[in-house]
């Protein structure tokens, strides 16, 4: 079982970048009526989303959010001995996204930079791997990025996810901290459903063909050509609707809590009908749980992490205890109870 | 069960009239993805029940909902 327990580590700052342009989901997608568009984002609940251009990348939303932390003078740029980089949108398929951001970011040669290749369970995954390292007597500071350009993903004449997926990053520094108590991380994976949230073409299996790049009116009901992302939303929700409180609730039995002794249950924000659906079966105090997903949709793995910087920024100056939990493509699931004390939080960067 | 089922059927599918067990529901104007992600979602807050997809492919009338439930419940 892929249990894990830390203590004296923790999250001592936050930053979050997103696109300025504001898509509106009730208005701007032409390939819906508006009585459709209307139907779809009454029940996924999000509103609006933000798009990021043609020419930008997962990685520059990730540089505007990880610069602003490293020159806000709070850390030494230089102590920065780990950098993970969780994306599913890297720059190249090789190499990783990561290393060059080390090199982008002025970081010392001596880090350790490298990928994760996880949706939306990769920052519970990355915050343990974080915590982990961080804990290493020489490693002074980990930095987290989480960052995708998902709406690249899916095509926007998709039913089941033309109205979902926002872009976004984040980065997130780990450090030691005696004064925080113990994190519990418990990860889960169920590969035999790779298949309900896939991007069947481009890689080596499929190798891309010039049919793979044709928008089509798939077997599934979908619209979107073999190259982009599909989802098999019936499949997803029955895993999460079993599978997610079960989760929390052995996350809380591991780390010897109750429900009540959490201040905030920050979700991956998937969609407003499944995560209510997840609040009511958990029997969850609603003002406990922040949504930043009608702003900005499902951003992947920044969901969780872009939550904490949107929605919580002024709660956390008190010591305070948190549950996450990301669940999705893989399918991937990983919940965890953290303690968290007054870290640094920069505003939104819109670039 | 089966009359407050009936009712809160009628009302999670937006229907004029009241539905009835004999309905073939994937026949109903208003049944899509979104009518069923409902509907399995209501099962599960009602009842306590997440009828698996594979079950649930196999079911066509309201009859066929309410004996799953009952024999699931």
């Amino acid at each position: 079982m892929a249990v894990f327990k830390h203590h004296g580590v923790g999250i001592s700052g936050m930053a979050a970048a997103v696109p300025k342009e504001v898509y509106n989901n009730y208005t701007d997608n032409p390939n819906f009526s508006p009585e459709d568009a209307k139907a779809i984002v009454d029940k996924t609940g999000i509103f609006e989303r933000r798009i990021a251009g043609s020419d930008t990348c997962a990685s520059d939303l990730a540089y505007a959010a990880a610069t602003k932390l490293l020159s806000s003078g709070q850390f030494e740029p230089e102590h920065t001995d780990v950098l993970i980089f969780v994306t599913q949108t890297p720059d190249y398929r090789m190499p990783a996204t990561g290393i060059l951001m080390q090199s982008r970011l002025n970081l010392p040669k001596s880090c350790a930079a490298f990928d994760i290749n996880l949706g939306c369970s990769g920052f519970v995954f990355g915050l343990n791997l974080a915590y982990t390292l961080a804990a290493q007597p020489a490693i002074r500071n980990v930095m987290l990025i989480n960052a995708e350009t998902r709406s690249k993903v899916y095509s926007f004449k998709d039913r089941q996810t033309g109205f979902l997926f926002g872009d976004a990053a984040t980065a997130f520094m780990i450090s030691k901290d005696s004064t925080l108590g113990e994190s519990v991380f418990k990860l889960d994976s169920d590969g035999e459903k790779g298949n309900y949230i896939m991007a069947k073409s481009g890689g080596y299996r499929n190798p891309s063909t010039p049919d793979s790049y044709i928008e089509k009116l798939q077997d599934d009901g979908g619209f979107h050509s073999d190259e982009q992302g599909y989802m098999d939303g019936a499949g997803v929700f029955e895993f999460v609707i079993t599978q997610v409180p079960r989760s929390v609730k052995d996350t809380l039995g591991l780390a010897g809590m109750q429900k009540e002794n959490i201040d905030y249950f920050v979700f991956h924000q998937a969609n407003r009908f499944m995560n209510d659906h997840l609040i009511r079966k958990l029997k969850l105090d609603a003002e406990k749980v922040p949504y930043c997903l009608h702003r900005f949709g499902n951003t992947s793995s920044v969901s969780i992490p872009l939550t904490m910087v949107t929605e919580l920024d002024d709660k956390l100056k008190e010591p305070k205890q948190l549950l996450i939990s990301g669940f999705g493509v893989g399918l991937s699931l990983g919940s965890a109870t953290i303690p968290i004390n007054n870290p640094f939080i920069l505003p939104l960067v819109e670039i | 069960m089966e009359t407050n089922f009936l009712e809160q059927l009628t009302e999670l599918l937006e229907m004029e009239t009241t539905v009835k067990p004999a309905d073939k529901f994937r026949e109903y104007e208003n049944w899509d993805s979104l009518a069923y992600l409902s509907l399995i979602s209501f099962v599960d807050e009602e009842y306590g029940i997440v009828i698996p997809r594979d079950e649930f492919g196999k079911m066509n009338t309201v009859q066929d909902i309410i004996d799953y439930i009952k024999n699931n419940s």
